[in-house]
């Protein structure tokens, strides 16, 4: 079970990809950062952290659970419904860039449902993808504006990203064989 | 195909599906499965907050609403929730159907199901129709109350809100007033609050009092004072005045004098009482209108979520059963 990704690299990654949020967006007045329930609502707590570190001001953070805009529900013709989370945006996102936080960029699907998601709370200006781990095989067009790291990967392997707040480690790692 | 595989699950609850394709009353469930519609409404609630109060889960879905009786906050709530959905939802008044031909309920249903839905909620005034439909109905049936038998959402919504309030429902106790013995919202929470580990009290005039009440694991007493002291939720039913065919009590005004919720009988319950009541009120019958419209009141709290418990419902029954689990 190869680690991609040690504690510290996702440490400095993170620290990286706030400074080029900064840097891209000329401060973050204007900027507020949803997180993909679950782990990328952890990875954008620890962005809003560190973007406090760096400009001393506090982005907006929200959670969005995406469940119910998923394009496979209902799809089979009987079967459990997948969990519903609960989706918490306490700050209106119009007009306001929204950093969308994701684990894994993989088909793309998560993010289609999660745009579509973010567009029914308001009308951003505009809407930046932010994952750590792009790891292929995109299946729409949709691409990441900043990536902490690009995997190549088979398609029946499988990233599993564990951070500390919900797996009590902080590492990516790259499994042969599908789900764990 | 599933969206991108984060293998991780997080923190799996017990189940995460129920078990029955219907929800037909709160007897045959679990309480895994209670908890599991209560944790999904609150994800649903938060839908009712946004600017655009509709998600697309239930799309190309069909559910037809089926009431046999009278009904605003139920049936109005079944519809805000369908439609939030996204589901497609037609209602059935009887009263313009061809029920009044002469037509019987399951010849009803089989001719709605001939077209295709994929739910129908039914009330109906006599206990048990919603099992029979269940039994001759592929699509699953949601009871919206079925005579003196059950009104499942009735009790899971109040169970969300005291859970709200209390964030918790074992260890409370909750003082049950008024007409017990006609009364279907007592017997779905008396079967959810126990179930779920809260100590139950029912009060009322010793006629209307159902016998053997008390195997159902509650403790029945006419004295009100002895049911709401202490209590953390006080939960009062209306005097079904059409269901009473005998004399159960005198008059109602000495039914308001001996078991009208007033601020005088508050007192003995715990100082953060909740004061419930499913609706619609008889003020000054069962209830005090300073009682109604003060501070301990979450009655309109009830009709707010009962909105969000339904959608959970819908939503869970909406995948249908087939007992294996997502990856």
């Amino acid at each position: 079970m190869p680690v991609v990704m040690d504690a510290d690299r996702i440490a400095r990654t993170l620290t990286r990809i706030a400074h080029e949020i900064v840097e891209r967006n000329r401060g973050v007045e204007a900027l507020a950062l949803v997180g993909v329930r679950t782990r990328g609502v952890h990875l954008a707590r620890r962005l809003q952290r560190s973007l406090r570190e760096i400009t001393g001001h506090d982005v907006p953070t929200g959670a969005l659970d995406i469940t119910l805009y998923r394009d496979d529900l209902m799809r089979n013709a009987v079967g459990p419904q997948p969990l519903v989370r609960k989706t918490e945006i306490p700050f209106s996102i119009d007009d306001r860039t929204i950093l969308l936080v994701d684990d894994v960029l993989y088909t793309g699907r998560t993010t289609r449902a999660a745009l579509d998601a973010l567009i029914d709370f308001g009308r951003p200006r505009g809407i930046q993808l932010i994952v750590l781990v792009d790891r292929g095989h995109r299946e729409l067009p949709i691409k990441a504006d900043y990536v902490g790291k690009n995997l190549p990967t088979a398609p029946e392997e499988s990233v599993q990203v564990c951070l500390e707040e919900s797996d009590s480690r902080d590492e990516v790692v790259l499994q042969q064989g599908g789900a764990a | 195909m599933s969206p991108p595989v984060i293998t991780h699950v997080e923190q799996t609850p017990a189940v995460t599906s129920l078990r029955s394709k219907d929800l037909l009353g709160i007897a045959d469930m679990a309480p895994d499965e209670i908890s599991l519609i209560l944790d999904t409404a609150e994800a649903m609630k938060e839908i009712g907050s946004r600017p655009i109060k509709k998600v697309p889960a239930l799309r190309g879905k069909t559910v037809v609403n089926l009431f046999y009786e009278p009904s605003t906050r139920t049936r109005t709530s079944f519809e805000i929730a369908e439609k939030r959905l996204s589901a497609d939802t037609l209602s059935i008044a009887i009263a313009s159907s061809s029920v009044v031909k002469g037509e019987t309920l399951a010849d009803t249903a089989l001719n709605l199901e001939a077209m295709q839905p994929d739910m129908i909620v039914l009330r109906h005034p006599s206990s048990g129709a919603c099992h029979l439909l269940s039994r001759i109905c592929r699509s699953a049936i949601i009871n919206a109350g079925d005579g003196m038998h059950e009104h499942p959402t009735q009790a899971l919504l109040d169970a969300f809100t005291i859970r709200e309030r209390k964030k918790r429902l074992a260890g409370l106790k909750v003082a049950i007033v008024g007409d017990l013995l006609h009364s279907r919202v007592l017997r779905s929470n008396i079967h959810l609050l126990t179930k779920m580990g809260a100590e139950v009290w029912v009060c009322g005039p010793p006629t209307l009092i159902p016998t053997d009440v008390t195997r159902f694991g509650v403790r029945a007493t006419s004295h009100v004072d002895e049911a709401v002291a202490d209590a953390d939720v006080i939960m009062l039913l209306r005097i079904q005045l059409e269901r009473m065919e005998g004399a159960f009590f005198p008059s109602l005004r000495e039914y308001f004098n001996i078991f009208g919720m007033t601020e005088a009988r508050l007192r003995g319950a715990k100082p953060d009482v909740m004061i419930m009541h499913p609706g619609p009120m008889n003020r000054g019958v069962e209830i005090a209108s300073e009682v109604a419209d003060g501070p301990y009141s979450v009655i309109l709290d009830q009709v707010a979520n009962g909105v969000a418990v339904r959608m959970a419902v819908l939503y869970l029954l909406a995948g249908g059963v087939e007992h294996e689990t997502a990856a």
